[in-house]
């Protein structure tokens, strides 16, 4: 074929993409970067308990539609169990029962929000009825007198309210508010305190708990914040600064100084929350909205499939992001790695376990593995079986490191198992090999190159924005692939070749 | 960086990617591979074709025929077992002598015939092949290493390497192996690579680890101005492998034999690029010479002679000096 020919075939195959590319951004509208904030997140609550072989009742509050977030879809996840859900005093509640149970049992609420701005009008709350704080004794006296200290010294309830989340927080606080906090008190007890102190001097308040909505967190702690009845409606306090208005990202759970989740029937409960934003509804809120036109091309583009199918090809359209890289780490550069796309795949498997670890993790398990596999040398295997004990061993490994760093407390570890087995012991396997014919120092050369191979494509993989281009806009890779066609054609020499054959321009000149 | 890169362009240094796509792409179809994988395929082509190698005494190719080694290997006192298809020089057993009913190796020590057997069974299945296929083992002539490299080389048998382009000799590398190979005669494992003028077959250069030297590291022997004896047989040998393989670019493995003069170890279709370092030039001018006179090539003595009078190894360094000042 004649150079011609290439380059005609890599020149339109680039037009195509651009031009697919340009169309789908400006005249369709399609979102360009990704963005970092989304209106939809999936939140979930864990309840995990030990049941006593007796009947079990789980009762756990769960968000409700607010006039800022929505609930889109909601699921319950419980085998074997009833489900009821109830709502009273402004909060939800989801109660699971079962008639026997034992052992270890997991239950999962979840649920899509979605965040609104709604522009209705508030309605109006009935004031609600200022239950009795159940102070005694020196406790009574002890807020009474807190309580005539901050009305001296405020005009209103929200300076009133401000002045005592101040004296509350006070490193030292006063003998009255120690009194009532008592020792070391927690966050969450400051609010309780607080709402009681204020429901004592005629003021409705209570506490309301929640989550901060974030990208990803898998153990999202509850935050607590005051919220005081005035001027008919609910007004939110924060309980250590005092500052007024809840974030914008606060999803509230529930109210009140009832505990998240209660138990009969077991013991060692535990509740975990998570939150984690849905990337991909970012474009299709646009679509939704009205705001991507034609949608004939939708119908046929990668946001018509599932949502996980979707997941699934985020990861596989950066696959020739990392081979282009490969490409040019080999061809241009030349930096000798362990078979062609063995450091895409751990690039892949880096995603997981994040780059630091990975390292650790892929060095430690090829590093005992090569040991084994130099004893098996001694063992003469002819090559099949030779591999098949290698993978056994790998997989041995790794689930002994997987048990090892999880008892060590350090939880990267574990993912591990993230790593394809089946590419580590080709690595191990190649690298012996070379180790034998070529020696120990091109093995560990071609060890190195592959590791700095993945991490670099690694780091470029993980670009948010790299990741958006390619699945917003899969029509670039064509663009990429004019770029490898071409480099097939690249027959020049590569970097690393020139310091090779440095001595044959010193020897001449 | 971009201005070495134009100085090795201007000198004809081939690089592992045009080597690939222009030449071994080009001039070796896949199809002909495993004639120069399997040694034994190699060694019949060799000898149907009358040319010069180890002669090869006898073949073990199923596991029932290892029973009879002791008849096959007769009254033969000296010779060497290796596998078809091993590489990097494993799996070979050197044997020198016989005493009663033992085997004396190349290092002294005395085998049994059950200890032989062994090996050879090793060899069949596959131990030492690289795809790990069931494999054959052969055995043959032990070379009797011709005493001009001895001063420069330390233990095993040292080789030539010629690369050979559509039938022509186009550069040629003495390997000598060195106390780091093992008596390897393998660069990538430290042997010492000596650059040969194609025209007179004396020593200029050598190659050591990407570094240019003129001393072998263990004998501390100069390596330059050994002249080899039998030079243009030996380019004619390596000249003849063209036809017997039909690769159109090799690296033809020779060595010299004390009695029998070059014989044709081991052929190669994807040598490797240090034998430029060793010779200080680069492999394009000749190849692109050799491309631009491919109709008036005829015959193994017009090929050889083509590269005789065209490759003068002082010639194109001179001339590229020159021009590299031009350059600079």
């Amino acid at each position: 074929m004649s150079r011609f020919h290439l380059y005609s075939l890599a020149l339109s195959l680039t037009f195509a993409g651009l031009g697919l590319f340009f169309y789908k951004a400006f005249v369709m509208g399609f979102p360009l970067t990704p963005r970092r904030t989304s209106d939809i997140w999936n939140v979930e609550g864990r309840v995990e308990f030990v049941a006593l072989n007796a009947p079990v009742k789980v009762s756990l509050f769960i968000p409700r539609t607010t006039r800022r977030f929505v609930i889109v879809n909601e699921n319950f996840i419980s085998q074997g169990y009833g489900i009821t859900t109830t709502a009273e005093g402004g909060n939800r509640q989801a109660v699971w029962s079962v008639r026997k149970a034992e052992g270890q049992q997991s239950l999962y609420y979840q649920a899509v929000v979605r965040r609104v701005d709604t522009e209705e009008p508030r309605t109006v709350l009935r004031p609600p009825k200022i239950e009795d704080p159940g102070f005694e004794g020196p406790y009574l006296a002890a807020a009474q007198s807190l309580i005539a200290n901050i009305r001296a010294q405020s005009a209103d309830v929200d300076t009133m309210v401000k002045e005592l989340i101040k004296r509350l927080n006070r490193p030292q606080p006063d003998d009255n508010a120690a009194l009532l906090l008592g020792k070391t008190p927690s966050l969450s007890k400051k609010v309780k305190t607080a709402a009681r102190v204020l429901a004592q001097a005629g003021i409705s308040a209570r506490t309301i708990h929640g989550v901060h909505l974030e990208e990803e967190n898998r153990d999202a702690p509850l935050l607590h914040w005051l919220q005081v009845y005035e001027e008919e409606q609910w007004r939110s306090y924060d309980p250590v600064t005092g500052e007024s208005g809840l974030p914008a990202d606060y999803l509230p759970w529930w109210r009140g100084a009832q505990p998240l989740a209660r138990l009969e029937g077991g013991e060692r409960l535990n509740v975990t929350l998570s939150v984690s934003l849905k990337q991909e509804e970012a474009v299709r809120a646009a679509i939704e909205s009205g705001r991507i036109k034609s949608p004939l091309l939708l119908e046929f583009s990668l946001f018509s499939l599932p949502v996980q199918t979707q997941a699934v090809y985020r990861i596989l359209l950066l696959v020739p992001v990392g081979a282009f890289l490969l490409v040019i780490s080999r061809n241009v550069i030349g930096i000798k790695t362990f078979g062609t796309f063995m450091p895409v795949l751990i690039a892949l498997a880096f995603r997981e376990t994040q780059l630091l670890w990975g390292i650790v993790l892929f060095t430690v398990v090829v590093a005992l593995g090569l040991m084994v596999r130099l004893y098996f040398e001694h063992l003469k295997l002819l090559v099949v079986p030779r591999l098949a004990s290698v993978l056994l061993v790998v997989v041995l490994l790794m689930a002994a490191l997987s048990v090892l760093t999880h008892k060590l407390g350090l939880e990267r570890g574990v993912s591990v198992a993230l790593f394809p087995m089946v590419i580590l012991t080709m690595t191990i396997e190649r690298m012996s090999i070379v180790w034998d014919e070529r020696g120990a120092s091109e093995a560990f050369q071609q060890g190195l190159g592959s590791l700095i191979v993945a991490a670099l494509a690694h780091l470029v993989m993980t670009i948010n924005y790299v990741e958006h281009l390619a699945f917003v806009f899969p029509e670039l890779l064509l663009v990429l692939l004019a770029g490898t066609l071409l480099l097939g054609r690249y027959y020049g020499y590569r970097l690393l070749e020139l310091r090779r054959f440095k001595s044959l321009v010193k020897g001449t000149t | 960086m971009f201005a070495l890169a134009r100085q090795l362009a201007h000198m004809g240094a081939l690089g592992l990617n045009r080597r690939n796509a222009e030449y071994t792409l080009r001039y070796n179809p896949r199809r002909l591979y495993p004639l120069v994988d399997d040694k034994l395929r190699t060694k019949q082509l060799a000898q149907r074709a009358g040319i010069a190698l180890p002669e090869l005494y006898g073949v073990v190719e199923a596991e029932h025929q290892v029973r009879n080694l002791r008849d096959v290997l007769g009254q033969y006192r000296d010779f060497v077992i290796k596998p078809a298809r091993g590489s990097g020089g494993d799996g070979i057993l050197i044997i020198s002598g016989r005493l009663r009913q033992m085997y004396r190796k190349i290092n002294g020590l005395l085998i049994r015939q059950e200890e032989l057997n062994h090996h050879v069974s090793n060899i069949l299945s596959g131990i030492y092949s690289l795809g790990g296929q069931p494999d054959k083992a052969l055995i043959e002539y032990r070379i009797q290493a011709h005493p001009l490299f001895d001063a420069i080389s330390y233990q095993g048998v040292p080789d030539i390497r010629v690369i050979v382009f559509l039938g022509v000799p186009l550069m040629g590398m003495a390997r000598l192996p060195t106390r780091i190979s093992g008596g390897r005669a393998n660069l990538h494992q430290g042997a010492l690579g000596v650059g040969i003028d194609i025209v007179t077959g004396e020593t200029l250069t050598a190659v050591w680890r990407d570094d240019i030297v003129t001393e072998h590291p263990d004998t501390g022997n100069t390596v330059t101005g050994v002249k080899v004896p039998g030079w243009a047989s030996l380019l004619r040998l390596a000249a003849q492998c063209y036809e017997l393989t039909g690769l159109g670019y090799q690296g033809v493995d020779i060595v010299l034999d004390k009695d029998k003069g070059p014989l044709i170890l081991e052929l190669n279709a994807r040598p490797g690029l240090n034998i430029q370092l060793a010779n200080r030039s680069g492999l394009l001018p000749r190849l692109n010479m050799v491309e631009q006179n491919r109709e008036n090539l005829i015959g193994v003595e017009g090929r050889v002679a083509f590269a005789q009078t065209h490759f003068r190894a002082s010639a194109d360094i001179s001339g590229l000096a020159l021009g590299d000042f031009r350059w600079c």
